[in-house]
């Protein structure tokens, strides 16, 4: 018997306890490794490479408001910029009202499109026949699984923002890691259909030549605008995804906030459970002094068992935490937030780190009170 | 006969320490719960108390809201003809064609800028909306380059004084006046003259939306549907009231992850909860044994230790609601999904949350203490005694 089973053995001792510790303690971790997860994909992910070279350019007040056409060729001439696609929210439905079946629909160029999107992967004869198609749709390969969607097939989208009922044909699919759910059609339809619409778009999604140049190039067209009657606003794509959550609210106190109340919540079960522990074994605890096992032996026998506890249970929640992440980030992808979440090793070592020091801290105390327990008295106790 | 709950109480009371913690975890969980309901509350309230049951508001049929709507002056006209409009104070129909755009305002304290809502109207808009209440100043004229702001509006952001200008649309706007909005989605607005709004957005021949003031609630029920069946008009009519209603889908997501966050809390303090009263049993099967022997049965046993469950997650509900009052009437914002700007509200802890809170409390104590009861209940006396 080394000194770590005896650790082991005597933290899993008392089963029902141990198991209850253990699983309330992975429901804590898994919030956490959740919370983790979220703050990672909003704030500190990198985006793929070609992803980071895409900036979005859109009326300065709000996305409410359409830029004109001659916005496009004006973005051109910027130094940096390749290429300039515009787009525009369609909005529409299909089917029905039912959030199951809401995903985004844009329009745009499709002759310039997959230039700015070119982590998109289309077969070129598929991008061909969407080029030459003015009613033609580009799908991706999820919703088309989805809903069981053919090269031919018609679909017609409700519209609501724009009074017309888009008949589009597929003629293109698309792959993208991470998917999007989004079908993309040629705004000349659309400006044909509603004649309001002609000469303007929703904003423009821009590509630059090189990482570096991105932070000029955005400046340089907001700068040309900046004296026109609608003023712009050029970000990085990511930088435009995160608009929408830090409208949510205080994104990062919430989830500050969580954390802190998951780890206290962690160390109050797992204090409780060494306390419990501690009061059962008082003679067993003075019978290891008898033996000779120094108050510092004492101590750090019962912080090591509050540390194997929470450590399990850790392990535990990040085990649950990686289908349950999977998950939710369907979800997320399927309502049209690309939200890309996954578990990877730094982050299950961070959750682990945390729930190790967590049981170190709770076990403290009551580790502590057992080291210092008076032997004859321990030795007499009762119960 | 039943176990008197004095018993219950001075055991809680005798281990105080594992009161304490089992209690504060408790405790936590119904935090994060209430501060989930109290968002929710004061999000629907900011939608609820919006807008007057007698109005009908107009848009484009189509669109869903102000912003993205839009139509032809030119049938504005039309609409005040309509059978069933009350009449204003110079009797006259009580109609207001309407021009909503949103402008963006740096906060004053810095951490950003806000989309906030321009709402340019005609002079029966005002009497249209009793709700608002002028707190200072005087409401603006038409004609005038002047504007009247929420007291929400004045608070966060500069330049939202009286006699302050505002610098918007094409030049310089005088605040002349500040209204009290009662929580309602009005909060977030700034009202002015609709033609000088129009010229200055360069929006001289359209309109967001009109609002017409029906004489009761037949008669406003009775328009809306005149408006939409109306072929020639393309417009769609709604009780205001009811508009307001249907935007309360922005909390939606705040729910979805709310609850996710508040159920995973629950369960795993339900597992706590299970723990300490198992805790308890044990150490006090001599206790369970002796009140056997005396002739308590093994219901009055179970319902015992569920009461002492039950007990403790009352006194973590307490806890828990008494450490989330500070935060009420917390002022925040999100996004309105409808119409993409900013909706202000405010935390809410009316009385149905913290009874929902307490409800949820209970729960959690009930099934946490139930199998530690049971199995309290159905221990042997002999091998109890002996342990």
């Amino acid at each position: 018997m080394t000194l770590g089973s005896f650790v082991v053995r005597n933290a899993f001792r008392n089963k029902r306890r141990s198991l209850l510790t253990l699983v309330s303690i992975s429901f804590s971790l898994l919030l956490l490794t959740l919370m983790i997860c979220i703050w990672r994909s909003f704030y500190i992910d990198q985006v793929a490479p070609e992803a980071s070279r895409r900036v979005i350019t859109r009326d300065r007040v709000s996305l409410a408001f359409f830029l004109p056409a001659f916005y496009r060729d004006k973005i051109r001439s910027i130094q940096g910029v390749t290429a300039v696609a515009p787009m525009t929210w369609f909005g529409g439905r299909y089917l029905d009202e039912r959030p199951a079946h809401f995903f985004a629909q844009v329009a745009t160029d499709p002759d310039e499109y997959l230039k700015v999107a070119s982590d998109k992967i289309v077969p070129p004869d598929q991008l061909k026949a969407w080029q030459q198609d003015r009613a033609g749709a580009l799908v991706d390969v999820t919703l088309a699984n989805k809903y069981g969607w053919k090269i031919g097939d018609r679909i017609t989208l409700l519209g609501t923002i724009f009074e017309v009922n888009p008949e589009l044909t597929i003629r293109a699919i698309y792959h993208r890691d991470p998917p999007q759910n989004a079908p993309y059609f040629n705004a000349k339809y659309l400006e044909e259909a509603v004649p309001w619409f002609k000469g303007q778009a929703g904003w423009y999604s821009t590509q630059i030549d090189s990482a570096e140049n991105v932070a000029r190039a955005s400046q340089q067209i907001d700068d040309m605008f900046r004296n026109s009657p609608l003023q712009t606003k050029t970000e990085s794509e990511k930088a435009f995804q995160l608009g929408f959550i830090a409208t949510l609210g205080n994104v990062k106190a919430f989830i500050l906030g969580i954390c802190g109340a998951v780890m206290f919540a962690i160390m109050l079960v797992s204090g409780n459970t060494m306390a419990m522990s501690v009061r059962g074994r008082t003679r067993e605890v003075a019978v290891l002094k008898t033996l000779g096992f120094t108050r510092q032996r004492v101590l750090s026998i019962f912080v090591s068992e509050s540390m194997a506890l929470s450590v399990a249970g850790g392990m535990l929640g990040t085990g649950i935490a990686i289908p349950v992440i999977w998950f939710l980030t369907r979800q997320f992808i399927a309502l049209g937030v690309p939200l890309n979440m996954r578990v990877n090793w730094q982050t299950a070592t961070l959750s682990l780190v945390v729930a190790i020091a967590l049981g170190l801290v709770s076990g403290c105390i009551p580790a502590y009170r057992a080291s210092r327990m008076n032997i004859v008295e321990g030795l007499r106790h009762i119960g | 006969m039943a176990i008197p709950i004095s018993y219950n109480i001075r055991n809680l009371v005798l281990r105080k320490g594992l009161t304490v913690m089992t209690a504060l975890g408790i405790a936590l969980t119904v935090t994060t719960a209430i501060f989930l309901m109290a968002l929710l509350a004061g999000l629907k309230h900011a939608f609820v108390s919006s807008g007057n049951p007698l109005n009908v508001l107009v848009l484009r049929k189509g669109s869903e809201a102000e912003l993205t709507g839009g139509f032809d002056r030119s049938l504005f006209p039309t609409l005040t003809t309509l059978p069933g409009i009350a009449k204003d104070s110079h009797g006259e129909p009580m109609a207001s064609g309407e021009l909503v755009v949103v402008i963006v305002l740096p906060r004053k304290d810095g951490t950003g800028e806000v989309n906030v809502t321009v709402r340019g109207m005609m002079p029966d808009g005002l009497e249209m909306r009793p709700s608002a209440k002028l707190i200072e100043g005087r409401w603006f004229q038409s004609g005038q380059r002047e504007v009247v702001v929420s007291d929400s509006i004045r608070r966060r952001f500069s330049h939202a004084n009286i006699g302050d200008t505002m610098e918007f649309g094409k030049g310089a706007w005088t605040v002349v006046g500040v209204f009290d909005a009662g929580g309602s989605a009005y909060e977030s607005e700034i009202w002015g003259d609709v033609n000088q709004e129009a010229s200055d957005f360069d929006r001289r021949e359209g309109l967001s939306s009109a609002y017409l003031r029906a004489t009761d609630p037949v008669a406003a029920d009775a328009l809306k549907n005149r408006v939409s069946d109306d072929q020639r008009l393309k417009l769609e009519g709604y009780i205001e009231t009811a508009y307001y209603a249907k935007q309360t889908s922005s909390g939606n997501v705040i729910e979805y992850i709310g609850w996710t966050v508040a159920l995973i809390m629950a369960v795993g303090s339900i597992f706590a909860a299970m723990n300490t009263m198992y805790a308890a049993v044990a150490y006090r099967g001599r206790e369970i044994a002796t009140l056997r022997v005396i002739g308590f049965s093994r219901p009055a046993i179970l319902t015992s230790f569920v009461l002492e469950s039950l007990l403790l997650a009352l006194l973590g509900a307490v806890v828990g609601i008494l450490l989330v009052l500070p935060f009420n009437g917390m002022e925040t914002g999100t996004s309105n999904a409808v119409t993409f700007s900013e909706v202000v509200f405010a935390l809410r802890i009316t009385p149905l949350v913290a009874l929902a809170a307490l409800a949820f409390a209970l729960i959690m104590g009930f099934v946490g203490g139930l199998a530690p009861a049971w199995h309290a209940a159905r221990q042997n006396i002999l091998n109890a005694l002996r342990s």
